[in-house]
């Protein structure tokens, strides 16, 4: 298939970007939508031009480097995927495409599509943790039982890869989805309860600090966080923090 | 120089013991005046970083991603082993030390893998205390499946996420550590040469990937930590930017690598499916659990197959030949890695194979989902359950334990596994090969250690199972804080370590030149291009099966690709802003010298051992027929190779291996 595609195009940090139009031709629905972008890329190298800087390296949908907003979703138009996952077969013939970075105030962009997500990384070096020692004087694994039931959960919470699609897509820039399935992960094993109403209280101030704006319970978030991480870890952070509180 | 692996002297129960009570330590006092880097933060260099941060030192750790959880160990699906016998199926110390030896083709250190073994178990008691939510089953303990190539179940996982927990995990202590000020982490930055003074590594020279600034680093031990070199074939399991450049860069100065040509081919990726593919996708041999894999008996089916005029479930029982079963009854599906990808191969190569390019075999869950459906139909006691009761019941359990694979499945190739079987093939997905390291996990050069996968070291010619991750993972929390702490015990005088010298000078002026050769060569071709040139090569006469015409013709090929190259590459772009084309050509150079260092040691090495499939050393005659041939007589050393300016003129160092707790034997999967 033949496709327009508008891309943002920003030198640095600190130039002014703007979209701007390519053609790729014969592209293949079997092609990933990364792999569209790699022969957009050969294209423009051959013909002396700057290729597009965007993030990506494990291109199975785990690492969450990959962050573009295409046709105005973070991730693009599938569902529970992210953008190395999505493939050209939800795209036609004569499509026009629009690719953006994930925008947010806290997440400038430093080239193109490559935005700045290190907000995330403090907020974890916030609390994001348990405080053992990895001296490997620790307790027997099984002394620990743990409901599988509350595992899984936990399991469910810590899938998150941290790449701000739900920060992109929220209208409030908020990071609420990502702090609260960590929140949450720890929330539900006990081997998390002792630092517990610390934890949620750093990792929260942190979050605001960054510049992430507020939950208004719109649950765009949900729909387009490729993991489906669910709200509910929102509200158990809620919780966590009233009781941190009291 | 000669070989000296220091092991420790003793019983090998005892050596790992005895070693710590004896080594020197560093008091606490002292440790703060002592500085590490550490290159990458996958579960060995993270889990290092944080742990000597906790012990004091201060470390500054280096990632090319913008965040140390995002390595590529966080793409390890399948599980970690650890003999905690918690089964209770006979498994010990001694049984995962021996299937190591045994699984990697008696090509291993034996010393090395028992520790390994030792200190497996640790590993889950250090996760679980990190709040790693690892599956569990419904009395609340932890639970366990098997891998290829063993007779116990000592796997623990995590869904198929397991290296994504496990990495969080060694995130979550690095963080600790981040913000203790204990560790300084540099994400976004690349290591492009490491700087000796006086014969010991002392800093690194690095690239800071968002303005292109070269920075120089300085530190009182070096530790690379960078994983694979998997991607010198272009296509791989790999992420895209996992690179050689790190570890190439320490051999160019001095370390030796070992073993290149031991590379694992996985026989469960996910077949190609044309020329713009950029990288191949795994699918977890924890699936070989529940999955067969068969190809038609009749080739009038493959080729039905093959020209989509017959489905798979077309073809009744009869007709299936379930390959791996019938050559390995005892093993069956659950063959080491270089067998099933061997066995894949050569019923492919005899016209069997079951996609368009006869490059895939199928990998079936239909028996497992009615196993499972009739065991649970029996649990909530369901009488007569109808056929697709059993289904529902039986998948329900399937997407419990492998939900996410089979969505990743589904994604890439539009069909769904439940219903018809997947479609798999080999492909490139680890390197048992890389530098030379002792006991010490130092390499030859004093100060410069090397862990994980970028190391030789614990997996001799093949890799097992779920192995991986417990080597990395003991390396960075349970080894190296020890071995390097023997060596620091005489650096606690030394005092900062000053990077306005010569030797960091030189350094810097050597990296910043290359840098702008290529900017400035402006020639024809992408870096891609050579990339994928190189990648044929490799695949085509270095991969599945190797004879020695092929290996010399890939050396000569490889070199004029290496030329042309030099000459003709093209990045376009500065140095001094963010540039990937710039950091890939780097990397690309870097693997046109690795692939003919591994072509000339795949060559000299005349016997077929594990990964490492020579055709004219296969069995002839009697039960084993067609299988490797090992030759233990000319060949049980370690390869340990000496730069000497032409990866051609290499020089070979052999590290005899001795088998003294294992008897050396022919590997039998039958
Ligand atoms: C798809 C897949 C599935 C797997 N599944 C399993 C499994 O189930 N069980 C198992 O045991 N093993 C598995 N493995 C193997 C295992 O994941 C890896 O061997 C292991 O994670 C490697 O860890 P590492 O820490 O050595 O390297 P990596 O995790 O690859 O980390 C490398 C680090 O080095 C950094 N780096 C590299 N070069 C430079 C440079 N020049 N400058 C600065 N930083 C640099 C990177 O940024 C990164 O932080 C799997 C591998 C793959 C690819
Ligand atoms: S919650 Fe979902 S969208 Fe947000 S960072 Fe995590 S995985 Fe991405
Ligand atoms: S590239 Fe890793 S999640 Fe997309």
């Amino acid at each position: 298939m033949n496709l327009t595609l508008k891309i943002w195009r920003q030198k640095d940090s600190n130039a002014k970007g703007q979209m701007v139009d390519y053609k790729v031709t014969d592209i293949s629905e079997h092609m990933s939508f990364l792999e569209m972008m790699d022969v957009l890329n050969e294209q423009l190298v051959n013909s002396g031009e700057d290729p597009v800087a965007f993030d990506h390296d494990c291109r199975e949908g785990i690492c969450g480097m990959c962050s573009m907003y295409i046709n105005g979703e973070a991730h693009g138009p599938d569902r529970g995927v992210t953008t190395c996952q999505l493939h050209m077969r939800m795209f036609k013939d004569g499509d026009t495409i629009t690719i953006e970075p994930f925008r947010a105030s806290a997440f400038p962009v430093l080239k193109d599509l490559v935005v700045d997500r290190t907000a995330f990384e403090r907020i974890q070096q916030a609390g994001g943790y348990i405080s053992v020692n990895t001296s490997g004087n620790t307790q027997d694994a099984n002394s620990i039982p743990i409901s599988k039931h509350a595992a899984d959960e936990a399991m469910d919470a810590a899938t998150c890869i941290g790449c701000g699609a739900c920060v992109a897509t929220c209208k409030n820039s908020s990071a609420m989805l990502f702090v609260g399935a960590k929140v949450s992960q720890y929330a539900l094993l006990p081997q998390g309860q002792i630092e517990a109403a610390d934890r949620v209280r750093n990792m929260v101030a942190q979050m605001d600090l960054e510049g992430f704006g507020n939950c208004t319970n719109t649950g765009a978030c949900e729909i387009e966080c490729p993991k489906g991480i669910s709200l509910d870890n929102i509200a158990r952070m809620n919780r966590e923090l009233m009781k941190a509180s009291i | 120089m000669a070989l000296n692996s220091k092991i420790p002297e003793g019983p090998i129960k005892d050596k790992w013991t005895n070693y710590k009570d004896h080594i020197n330590l560093v008091n606490p006092a002292n440790k703060r005046h002592i500085d590490i880097i550490v290159v990458g933060t996958g579960l060995a260099g993270g889990s290092a970083a944080a742990t000597l941060a906790e012990l004091g030192y201060n470390v500054k750790a280096f990632a090319y991603q913008d965040s140390p959880r995002r390595a590529h160990s966080i793409a390890a699906q399948g599980g970690i082993n650890a003999a905690k016998n918690y089964m209770g199926d006979g498994d010990s110390t001694y049984r995962l030390f021996y299937d190591t030896v045994k699984g990697g083709d008696y090509r291993s250190r034996e010393a090395n893998v028992y520790r390994l073994a030792e200190v497996s178990a640790n590993i889950i008691d250090q996760c679980v205390a990190q709040g790693v939510p690892f599956a569990r089953d419904y009395g609340g303990l932890l639970d366990n499946r098997s891998f290829g190539g063993v007779l116990v179940s000592r796997t623990f996982y995590a869904k198929g996420q397991t290296g994504q927990q496990l990495l969080l995990g060694a995130y979550s202590a690095m963080n600790r550590q981040i913000a203790r000020g204990k560790i300084e982490m540099f994400n976004r930055h690349e290591m492009l040469d490491v700087v000796k003074v006086n014969g010991k590594a002392r800093g690194i020279i690095a690239r800071n990937l968002i303005t292109g600034e070269i920075e120089r680093h300085s530190a009182h031990a070096v530790v690379i930590a960078s994983g694979g070199y998997g991607n010198v074939y272009y296509l791989s399991t790999n992420a895209m930017g996992s690179n050689a450049t790190a570890a190439w860069k320490i051999h160019k100065k001095g370390a030796y690598f070992a073993n290149p040509c031991f590379t694992q081919i996985h026989p469960t990726c996910i077949p190609r499916s044309g020329d713009y593919q950029s990288k191949l996708t795994l699918m977890s041999e924890s699936l070989r659990n529940d999955g067969r894999i068969w190809v038609p008996k009749n080739i009038e089916d493959a080729k039905a197959l093959q020209q989509r005029k017959m489905k798979p479930t077309d073809i009744p029982e009869e007709n299936r030949d379930y390959f791996l079963e019938r050559r390995y009854p005892a093993f069956g599906n659950l063959v080491p890695r270089d067998v099933a990808s061997r066995a894949a191969k050569e019923r492919c190569d005899a016209g069997f194979g079951v996609n368009a390019t006869g490059e895939a075999v199928y990998l079936d869950f239909a028996s497992a989902i009615e196993r499972y459906g009739k065991t649970q139909a029996k649990i909530h006691n369901l009488e007569n359950p109808s056929k697709e009761k059993i289904y529902d019941l039986g998948k329900g359990i399937v997407e419990e334990k492998y939900g996410n694979l089979f969505q990743m499945y589904e994604k890439i190739v539009d069909e769904n596994p439940y219903k018809t079987p997947m479609m798999i093939y080999p492909a490139t997905h680890y390197t048992m090969g890389g530098i030379w390291v002792d006991y010490n996990l130092m390499t030859t050069v004093d100060g410069l250690y090397c862990i994980g996968e970028a190391n030789f070291s614990e997996h001799g010619a093949n890799r097992l199972g779920a192995s991986a991750l417990m080597q990395g993972l003991a390396d960075g929390y349970f080894v190296l804080p020890y071995t390097i702490g023997d060596y620091l015990s005489n650096e606690i005088r030394t005092g900062k370590i000053p990077t306005n010298t010569p030797e960091f000078d030189e350094a810097e002026k050597d990296v910043k030149e290359r840098l702008h050769f290529f900017i400035n060569n402006k020639g024809e071709h992408s870096v891609d291009y050579y990339h994928k040139k190189l990648g044929k090569i490799m695949w085509d006469k270095v991969g599945m099966s190797r004879n020695e015409k092929g290996l010399i013709e890939a050396m000569a090929e490889i070199k004029e690709l290496r030329e042309d190259f030099w000459k003709n590459v093209k990045v376009p772009g500065n140095l001094y802003e963010m540039n990937p084309e710039l950091e890939k050509a780097g990397r690309v150079a870097d693997f046109l010298e690795l692939g003919e260092l591994f072509a000339k040691d795949a060559l000299h090495r005349n016997e077929s051992c594990g990964g490492h499939f020579r055709e004219e050393s296969v069995e002839l005659d009697g039960e084993q027929k067609g299988e490797a041939k090992r030759n233990d007589k000319d060949y049980a050393y370690v390869a340990a190779w000496e730069y000497k300016g032409e990866p051609a003129a290499a020089v070979l160092h052999k590290e005899q291996l001795e088998f003294k707790d294992i008897e050396l034997k022919q590997r039998s999967y039958k």
